[in-house]
């Protein structure tokens, strides 16, 4: 059986460089799609699943622009569509339609949005959950997106030589982002599945760029704690109480083969040596607080400061990492004081302070986890 | 495909540290090249006259249609191949480094 999703969005990226017209193109992949479901168990799957997909979508926009109009644009799309390029070049499709889903033009959550819904094929009431948004306003902003693309001419092209080593970090944030927002807490879980299956494809699309490989590695790493991250009733459990034997082994493994002998050119690489590190027995603590050392250097950003912080008071001893952690307030320094003074030994203190981070949690499952560890004091 | 490029003041005069292009050499590359098709600086919006037709009636007014700390100082005309371009060429422009500039894709 063919990888559907991966069908879908190759499908769309390639009528999308035929026809120019991006509603078109999920119309007839969509419609090709259903076509496999209805016809497959019948009919039996076909030798080729992805070329047979392929040309009944292509069929179905031929059709369908040839009964909408006798325009002279609309005959050349037609004709188009019956030479529809080199192997090679359908292949070059997907990466043009990342490329342009995250075009640094569009609204950075249009760019998640536009990705998830045209690479992927994820329906659009999945991403609105998400986004906590209703479905329709998700369709308007998508719709906005595609109409921004196509009336500011926003080019359908990988972009070459310098402008691809600017472009490529947004590719990356977008597909981080995209992560992240499966893997929080009250995210939705199977969004970080499909930021992995995205950046598998990045990796083969552009095997030669280190900080593409090293985002898949980041993801495999992360994600390979995900049913350990959880307790029964869904309570986060912190690192070192959680079960490894519930680890994806197969998953770490594959991350730290992607890192071994990998160059590290940039947050990537850096940040999947850090989730490396936290797969060792107990973390590897001396090793990630050399990592966030590095890593604050490039991204200086507050969270970055904060885990360091967390890095060094586990490697060096707590009261290194309270050093760091002066001048932070609010949530989630607080958080991360009281566990630093727990481990110094000041129960009464730190208490009171998992009191104080629970009340300034984010989410429900992070103020019962820190509720939890103030009870235990 | 032509944009309308607004050259833009800003309110947040946080200026790019780095060298400014120069003006008349932006002008220069970019007629050269067939890019700019027109251009200008404009007068000062105190001196601009608001227009409507209400009810019939020519109604004018003193002064820019909206009161901002933006104001728009000068305008381009591009034709550019894609947006791509068309950002190239803003990003070379002085006023992209102290103020701002918005591109205006063309209708139709």
């Amino acid at each position: 059986m063919t990888d559907l999703p991966d069908s879908y969005g190759r499908i769309v990226a390639t009528l999308i460089r035929l026809t120019g017209d991006w509603n078109l193109a999920e119309d007839c992949a969509q419609e090709a799609m259903a076509a496999a479901l209805e016809r497959w168990p019948r009919d039996g799957t076909p030798d080729n699943p992805g070329g047979w997909l392929m040309t009944v979508a292509r069929n179905r926009a031929i059709d369908v622009l040839r009964r909408s109009s006798v325009e002279q644009t609309k005959l050349r799309e037609v004709a188009m569509l019956f030479h529809p390029g080199e192997q090679h070049e359908i292949e070059d499709d997907r990466l043009r339609l990342i490329f342009t889903c995250c075009h640094p033009a569009l609204a950075l959550d249009a760019r998640v949005a536009l990705t998830l819904r045209t690479v992927a094929g994820v329906p659009t009431a999945d991403i609105a959950r998400v986004f906590l948004v209703g479905e329709s306003a998700m369709t308007r902003r998508i719709t906005r997106a595609k109409s921004k693309i196509t009336e500011a001419r926003i080019p359908y092209r990988v972009p070459e030589g310098q402008a691809l080593v600017e472009r490529l970090p947004g590719v990356l944030a977008v597909l981080y982002l995209l992560f992240t927002r499966g893997y929080d807490a009250d995210g939705e879980p199977a969004f970080a599945d499909e930021a992995i299956r995205l950046a598998r494809l990045l990796t083969t699309l552009m095997p030669a760029e280190p900080e593409v490989s090293a985002l898949l590695a980041l993801f495999l790493l992360q994600h390979s704690r995900r049913h350990a991250r959880r307790d029964a009733l869904g309570d986060l459990v912190p690192l070192d109480r959680q079960d490894r034997s519930r680890w994806d082994h197969a998953a770490i493994a594959e991350g730290r083969a992607i890192l071994s002998g990998a160059a590290v050119t940039g947050p990537y690489a850096v940040q999947a040596h850090i989730a490396a590190g936290h797969t060792a027995a107990g973390s590897d603590w001396v090793s990630i607080a050399g990592w966030y050392d590095q890593l604050v250097r490039i991204q200086p950003t507050p969270m970055v400061e904060l885990n360091r912080a967390v890095a060094h008071g586990y490697a060096y001893g707590p009261q290194a990492g309270l050093a760091l952690l002066a001048g932070f307030d609010g949530y989630p320094a607080v958080a991360i004081e009281a566990d630093l003074t727990a481990k110094a030994g000041d129960r009464d203190r730190a208490a009171a302070l998992f009191r104080a981070a629970a009340a300034a949690a984010p989410s429900e499952v992070e103020r019962r986890a820190l509720l939890a560890r103030a009870a235990e004091l | 495909m032509k944009y309308m490029m607004f050259v833009c003041t800003d309110t947040e005069p946080e200026t790019d540290e780095s060298i400014v292009p120069d003006i008349f050499q932006w002008v220069a590359d970019n007629d050269a090249s067939g890019r700019r098709v027109a251009g200008n600086q404009l007068v000062s919006p105190s001196s601009a006259t608001t227009v409507r037709v209400r009810g019939g009636e020519v109604l004018l007014s003193d002064g820019p249609f909206a009161e901002t700390k933006e104001v728009i100082v000068g305008f381009d005309i591009l034709e550019c191949a894609d947006l791509d371009e068309a950002i190239a060429v803003a990003a070379a422009h002085p006023m992209a480094y102290n103020g701002r500039l918005e591109l205006r894709p063309y209708h139709g």
